[in-house]
């Protein structure tokens, strides 16, 4: 142990929160001028803490799960005759999928038509939040075998959820489509206007940027657009809801809000990554 | 040869005492970044980690500040803000500065009740927001929405009761093993 005198001790003491202040802001010095060294100490401190969350995660996703089986159980009646109607309704649109589904074969047989390849995926679980206040992220765990790349796609069961930013050896962090710095470039399904999906840390993403003449409309079908190269086109997103202040949203398929597992989809495609981050080699030597 | 020691003196630093000493002044410190680590696991509500992180600094300030020294801040601040996407450095600045607004009222608020001292607490926790609010906004240089401040100020101003009942039977249980 270090043997100070008690009044150079004392000293010390009184000048360590004026000092560890100074040193706040030179982290946050160090936070803006060097954002690949920040993103790699977050890396780090996930992967660490992988393990933990990981065994923690169990217990907590078995209460969640039991009390959503509560809600289930006590909303049975209403949801039974919502299920009966979807159900006549979804009835109805089996029949017209299935003309759609064998004319849509009919045509591409005479047309040649070389369908596109099935994306590889693989699923990964969701084991903490990673975004705070001001962000929405989650973390995965992801496993040795899985190549977990910058630029890779998630989905849920339902639809978009979100981009892989980061990526450590054994954890991801996916940037969630409500986050504030989450820009989608989609397509509206019915004019095929193009538009912007922005986040704004809510529930519901704005849209902005659609064409002149073109404004969405309540209920539109949104889907990716490849514009930029970032997304395959056609992924599905959600659906246009206009809010009470008259903004146009879309409330996502995805449930962010109880994501417990997602699909990591590898398009192959580097549109948005800054081309550095493209040349850079796969941590860990992986790929 | 030396003189010999007249009247009795402390016992000798034994190994097994001297973890007891350590692992008792690291115990606040070890606790908050256990809780920091699983305030992360998703249970549905953003914005836990720095929920749980301000009221437990805020308690170990008042009631044990030797437990709670401005390094052992620093280090639970650069782990909350690397936890989260939050700008770095920002976390770390607000704890400080709580810490040092409490660290000059001390006196006056270990001797408060628990009401009181919840009320002092929800002042600290909305200037701590409105703090770590400009500053994202600053670091970012992008305005932050204010609805995800307030949810966290609400889940933190409610969490701290029972934080506190935690801490303070934790902080007796110490007490007890000191005297």
């Amino acid at each position: 142990m270090l043997r100070l005198s008690i009044p150079l001790r004392q000293a010390l003491a009184r000048l360590s929160l004026p000092m560890l202040i100074a040193a706040a802001f030179g982290v946050m010095l160090l936070g803006k001028a060097d954002t690949l060294l920040v993103e790699r100490a977050r890396m780090v401190l996930a992967d660490a803490l992988m393990p933990v969350w990981s065994v923690v995660q169990e217990p907590v996703g078995a209460v969640n799960n039991a009390v959503r089986e509560a809600e289930a159980l006590w909303n049975i009646r209403a949801e039974n005759a919502r299920l009966r109607e979807e159900n006549d309704r979804l009835h109805r649109w089996q029949a017209t999928a299935l003309a759609l589904e064998s004319e849509n074969a009919l045509l591409r047989r005479q047309l040649a038509w070389v369908p596109d390849p099935a994306p590889n995926f693989f699923t990964a679980r969701v084991v903490a939040d990673g975004g705070g206040t001001y962000a929405r992220a989650v973390l995965l765990a992801t496993a040795v075998a899985m190549p977990a790349r910058k630029g890779q796609v998630a989905l849920d069961e339902r639809g978009f959820v979100g981009r892989v930013t980061e990526v450590g050896s054994r954890s991801a962090r996916v940037l969630l489509a409500t986050d504030i710095n989450s820009r989608i470039p989609i397509t509206l399904e019915n004019s095929r206007a193009r538009a912007i999906m922005v986040g704004n840390n809510a529930v519901r993403p704005r849209l902005q940027h659609w064409p002149e003449g073109q404004a969405p409309r309540e209920g539109d079908r949104v889907v990716t657009s490849a514009e930029a190269g970032a997304f395959p086109s056609g992924l599905p997103v959600g659906v246009v809801r206009w809010s009470d202040s008259g903004a146009p949203e879309v409330e996502l398929f995805a449930r962010l809000d109880r994501l417990d597992v997602v699909r990591l989809f590898d398009f192959g495609l580097t549109g948005i990554l800054p081309p550095e981050s493209v040349a850079r080699p796969e941590p860990r030597g992986r790929r | 040869m030396k003189p010999p020691i007249r009247g009795r003196t402390e016992p000798p630093a034994g190994l097994l005492r001297r973890i007891d000493a350590i692992l008792r002044g690291a115990f606040p410190s070890l606790v908050t970044l256990g809780l920091i680590v699983l305030a992360a696991v998703p249970v549905g509500a953003p914005g836990l980690v720095m929920a749980v992180c301000l009221p437990s600094v805020f308690f170990w300030t008042i009631f044990r500040p030797s437990a709670m020294p401005p390094p052992a801040i620093f280090a639970i601040g650069l782990a909350q803000d690397l936890l989260t996407l939050a700008p770095l450095g920002s976390g770390v600045l607000v704890l400080l500065l709580v810490h040092g607004v409490i660290m000059r009222f001390r006196s006056l608020l270990v001797r408060q009740s628990f009401w009181l001292v919840w009320l002092v607490y929800a002042a600290v926790a909305v200037a701590g927001a409105a703090l770590a609010w400009a500053l994202t906004g600053l670091l970012n240089w992008q305005l932050p929405p204010s609805t995800p401040a307030m949810h966290q100020l609400g889940i933190s101003m409610g969490l701290y009761p029972m934080l506190a009942w935690v801490l303070s039977r934790a902080h007796r249980a110490m007490q007890n093993a000191e005297a």
